[in-house]
């Protein structure tokens, strides 16, 4: 990125890259697009790190139909508690997520490693590169691993991030997410995502999440409240289920299902 | 019942991974100074041809013998198994590097490469590619009959990586522009 996109008087404003994202949406076709589109010049950092040829079809072999297998010599059950990482508690609304890693034909992902991260609550990382004014929180990383379940389930406890100011244009702001990183069965499934928060009003105005043109695809990455998954005087409670695409590893090379 | 699902869209890794996903021998599939190793190692650069310090490049890989591994203990990197996974972040200056053995072909007359995928800030959907070895590891003929390299388009070549005199490979990456690494898609993902 240039440096006369970084300095304020360069920067679009909000109107101008929610017109832009306008132009780009009345421009799909009615075929409802699942991802992103990669080329998305709202988000002004894609505009040099898109591929511009199209991608080439292979079809999968070898290591590609075989995920990495992680275990329990490679995460810790406390790792899947982001509250706990410190000698107190951290601020913030504390919550758990939860929900069901599938592949595309339904079957669960199992004993698979999910990893994510986070700003805190009041949309600070730790990463060094984020110096915007939000006070850094002594008690939260923000990191987060654990496996699923034979079920393909996963669960973390945290705190709820808060939104966070980047600079792609004037007043421009992320609305809440969490940062997830999955792998399948086979690895053309591994994918790196985010989590929202439902009835965000940020949402509109983000290039991020827009870039996603179809809205039954944006509404695949907000998760839904819960309130069975909610505790009394203890955490609030969010469910969010994943589908990775369909896996090409033969029978043999996945678990067996149940019957 | 199984049905057919639509996936989850992706999304940009973002700036901030550095502290979550990068860990502790991540980029050693073996130790370093092992019998056998060698660097897989490029520079990930943009559509201006300047490279990408926040970038993150994962490879898959069979052994030597052409299996795929299915062990766990990547996360944990303490010498034991070969486990054919490795996660490295590009540096200030855009490069990686694993330290890995050479995989040998899983089919009878396959080519051996590395999957590559790449994230990066910026990039709002992974990538995936191959780093086929060259024709000096004794697979000329296999790469003269891969299906994927007989692609139409000299592009296809930027597939293979480059033999350095060290023994060591270099596949660089370029998202964009006149050196675009080609990238792939499968069955099942859309674009």
């Amino acid at each position: 990125m240039s440096t006369a996109q970084t300095t304020p008087d360069a920067l679009s404003t909000q109107a101008d890259v929610s017109a832009e994202i306008e132009k780009v949406h009345a421009g799909t076709t009615g075929a409802g697009e699942t991802q992103p589109r990669i080329d998305f010049p709202p988000y002004r950092s894609s505009l040099l790190r898109h591929p511009t040829k199209a991608l080439r079809h292979a079809d999968p072999e070898g290591c590609e139909l075989v995920a990495p297998v992680f275990g329990h010599s490679d995460v810790a059950p406390v790792e899947a508690d982001l509250t706990i990482q410190h000698t107190g508690d951290p601020v913030g609304e504390r919550m758990v997520v939860t929900g069901r890693v599938l592949d595309g034909d339904g079957r669960p992902v199992r004993h698979q490693l999910v990893e994510i991260w986070q700003a805190n609550s009041a949309g600070r990382y730790i990463h060094k590169r984020d110096q915007h004014p939000a006070p850094l929180d002594p008690h939260f990383t923000g990191v987060g691993r654990c496996l699923t379940d034979a079920d393909g389930t996963y669960r973390f406890t945290t705190i709820k991030p808060g939104p966070y100011p980047w600079r792609n244009h004037l007043n421009a702001w992320r609305p809440a997410h969490i940062h997830f990183s999955l792998f399948g069965t086979d690895f053309t499934q591994r994918m790196i995502t985010q989590m929202y928060f439902p009835g965000d009003p940020l949402f509109a105005l983000d290039p991020i999440y827009q870039s996603i043109t179809d809205q039954a695809a944006r509404d695949r990455l907000v998760a839904s409240y819960d309130h069975d998954l909610t505790t009394h005087e203890w955490a609030t409670g969010y469910r969010w289920d994943v589908v990775l695409t369909g896996s090409h590893a033969t029978p043999m090379e996945r678990e067996d299902d149940d019957a | 019942m199984p049905e057919r699902l639509t996936a989850t869209p992706g999304q940009t890794i973002g700036p901030f991974f550095h502290y979550a996903l990068p860990y502790e021998r991540g980029n050693q599939l073996v130790p370093g100074g092992s019998a056998g190793s060698l660097r897989l190692h490029g520079t990930v650069y943009d559509g201006d041809a300047t490279p990408i310090p926040d970038a993150l490049v994962e490879i898959r890989q069979a052994d030597p013998t052409g299996h795929v591994p299915s062990v766990e203990g990547s996360l944990r990197r303490d010498g034991s198994d070969f486990t054919g996974w490795g996660r490295c972040a590009t540096d200030t200056v855009g490069r990686y590097s694993f330290t890995t053995v050479e995989p040998g072909p899983v089919r009878d007359g396959g080519a051996a490469f590395f999957s590559v995928v790449v994230f990066a800030r910026g990039l709002l959907n992974r990538l995936f590619t191959r780093a086929y070895l060259p024709d000096d590891a004794r697979q000329g003929e296999a790469l003269a009959a891969d299906p994927l390299l007989a692609s139409p388009g000299r592009d296809v070549e930027r597939l293979v990586a480059v033999r350095e005199e060290s023994g060591d490979l270099r596949f660089d990456i370029h998202l964009q522009g006149d050196a675009e690494t080609p990238f792939l898609t499968f069955p099942g993902h859309e674009a």
